[in-house]
């Protein structure tokens, strides 16, 4: 399978998000291998701001030259942050997925939640799987 | 090109494949009860010449605007084109109704859709304009959808005075996503902006009106916008291309989107269409806007091309998650307003309805003094206007058209409330002769 980076101090999404978690703070951003799927990232939105919103409900848009993709709560809580930089950058989710391509933060709403989420050894059986098919 | 027939053997194979035993098969969705089990009934077959005798005939009983002295628009109107327009648009590397994709080998049409977009945002004093739309209404009812998504709110308001058959394509759009459709009552024709004021609220996407409106009001637009914006609502207006010689354009009242009818820009009657619908956008809702972009842009060698720009808001790219299915422009309809447009030029524009105006004045005064007749508009017009009749409107149109004349459009075909009621439309090309041969015509029918 081809090399792709997935840090051990993450938590994954079987829809290719990753989250860093601070204190009550989940960050949340599309992973490498996501990012090299959709190859060239053009633009980003991230619609629900200020709301509250439950796993797995979308919360934006990542749109590459050739494919639109949805964005999707990796936990439930509300969103209090969007990446600012990515309205003019969205490149940096493919320079950077997990540094300044940071997409979104959310205010935990059930920290239980992170524990269901893969470890990055999950993550890479998921993607080596997904790869076979 | 070559035809290639299917043969009974090629049927009988792809037949089989799909398992039915015969093309009778396909067909039993279809009630029995309906149909036509017997050949249809049409005549022997003629040559082509006995054909050309016999559409020719046919076409020779139509009454046309060219035939007859026309008053009549209702967002069709009779103003002329310059021979220019035809000369371009029939060469035939422009033939195409469609928006070309392969960049490579299209410029020359990717350019003349750029340049149409740009001139579109000139005339609007809008920043994005589209590659074009079908025509007003179904520009107007994809304002709805785009509305909804920038708000997040489900309600619009339309004000009566957008014309009716615009209303019913906006209700048809609207009914697919159950988006509500309120309708805000006239006073003296234009809309009642208390009346406005009263149904906005934080769930009213967006406020729509017309201006000039369907009656040829010249709307409160700075007033409606800056209310629809205190509620949060989109501003969205129907604007006549025409009339922004002499109005304000769209952008410098606030409106967030504009569109228009572009028949008025050197395209026939014909028939209803086809027409053009203009669509233009502030740039931060580009992204919620439906229909083709044409961008330019530079190769490799820093020459400048053009190609079709931001194709992720649309149906081959966003699939499901698209809520336009708009994947066409209207090309050629594009090009003829394109040199419509650059051949009018700013000035041409202003002087067009400067006397559109002049003579919309001149006929209403005029009718307004005639026994039974009675502008029926308090507020200023535009090129088109209002009057109340003493007899049908139906008859009058009728007894017109005996007489050459097209006295305008009969509105009870809209309301059987409005019987007496016809909308008059005066272009550029009505001359002060043909405005008193109406008003002659007039006067014998009111005494």
């Amino acid at each position: 399978m081809a090399e792709y980076s997935i840090p051990d101090d993450l938590k994954y999404t079987r829809t290719h998000e990753w989250v860093r978690v601070e204190g009550e703070t989940a960050t949340t951003g599309i992973t490498d291998f996501a990012q090299k799927e959709l190859s060239d990232i053009v633009y980003v939105e991230v619609t629900s701001v200020g709301q509250s919103v439950k796993q797995e409900d979308t919360i934006g848009t990542i749109e590459a030259v050739k494919a639109v993709s949805d964005l999707f709560a990796p936990v439930s809580g509300e969103v209090t942050e969007a990446n600012e930089t990515l309205k003019d950058e969205a490149q940096k989710c493919n320079s950077d997925p997990y540094g300044e391509g940071w997409i979104a933060r959310i205010k935990l709403g059930d920290p239980s939640e992170v524990d269901q989420l893969l470890d990055a050894k999950g993550y890479a059986d998921f993607v080596a799987k997904s790869e076979h098919h | 090109m070559k035809y290639t027939p299917h043969t009974a053997d090629d049927r009988r194979k792809m037949l089989e494949r799909i398992g039915v035993s015969g093309v009778d098969e396909l067909f039993a969705g279809i009630p029995d009860d309906i149909r036509l089990r017997r050949p249809l009934t049409l005549p022997d077959p003629a040559s082509e010449q006995e054909a050309l005798a016999l559409l020719g005939a046919r076409a020779a009983a139509n009454r046309g605007a060219d035939r007859l002295v026309c008053f009549a628009g209702g967002g069709a109107y009779d103003h002329f084109s310059p021979a220019i327009v035809d000369q371009v648009i029939s060469r035939s590397e422009y033939y195409t109704a469609y928006t070309p994709y392969q960049a490579e080998v299209s410029q020359g049409t990717l350019q003349s859709i750029y340049e149409f977009q740009s001139l579109v945002c000139r005339l609007f004093d809008m920043e994005v304009a589209n590659a074009s739309m079908y025509d007003a209404g179904s520009a107007l009812a994809e304002t709805t959808h785009m509305a909804r998504d920038i708000t997040r709110r489900s309600r619009v308001l339309v004000s009566d005075g957008v014309h009716p058959s615009y209303v019913e394509v906006v209700r048809t759009y609207a009914a697919g996503l159950g988006v509500p459709v309120e309708t805000v009552p006239l006073q003296n024709l234009a809309t009642d902006l208390s009346e406005l004021e009263r149904s906005l609220d934080d769930t009213t996407a967006a406020c729509i009106v017309q201006h000039p409106n369907f009656f040829g009001t010249v709307e409160d637009v700075n007033k409606a916008a800056e209310l629809a914006h205190a509620a949060g609502a989109l501003f969205i207006v129907a604007a006549d291309p025409v009339s922004l010689g002499v109005l304000a354009p769209p952008g410098s009242y606030g409106a967030d989107v504009a569109v228009a009818e572009g028949q008025s820009l050197g395209l026939p009657l014909s028939f209803g269409g086809p027409y053009l619908g203009l669509l233009a956008v502030r740039r931060k809702y580009v992204r919620n806007m439906p229909g083709r972009l044409v961008g330019r842009t530079a190769d490799v060698d820093g020459r400048t091309g053009y190609v079709l720009a931001l194709q992720t808001r649309e149906q081959h790219i966003r699939r499901e998650r698209a809520t336009s299915n708009i994947c066409t422009n209207q090309a050629l309809m594009a090009l003829c307003a394109n040199v419509w447009m650059a051949w009018y030029g700013r000035e041409g524009i202003k002087e067009l309805g400067r006397q559109c105006l002049s003579r919309a004045k001149y006929l209403a005064a005029a009718v307004d003094r005639l026994p039974g007749f009675e502008l029926e508009n308090r507020r200023p017009f535009f090129k088109e206007f209002t009057v109340t009749t003493p007899v049908p409107a139906a008859d009058i149109v009728g007894r017109g058209i005996e007489h050459g004349i097209l006295p305008g459009l009969d509105l009870g075909r809209f309301d059987p409330d409005w019987s007496k009621r016809l909308l008059v439309a005066v272009t550029e090309k009505r001359t002060r002769e043909d405005m008193d041969r109406l008003v002659e015509f007039l006067e014998d029918i009111g005494s």
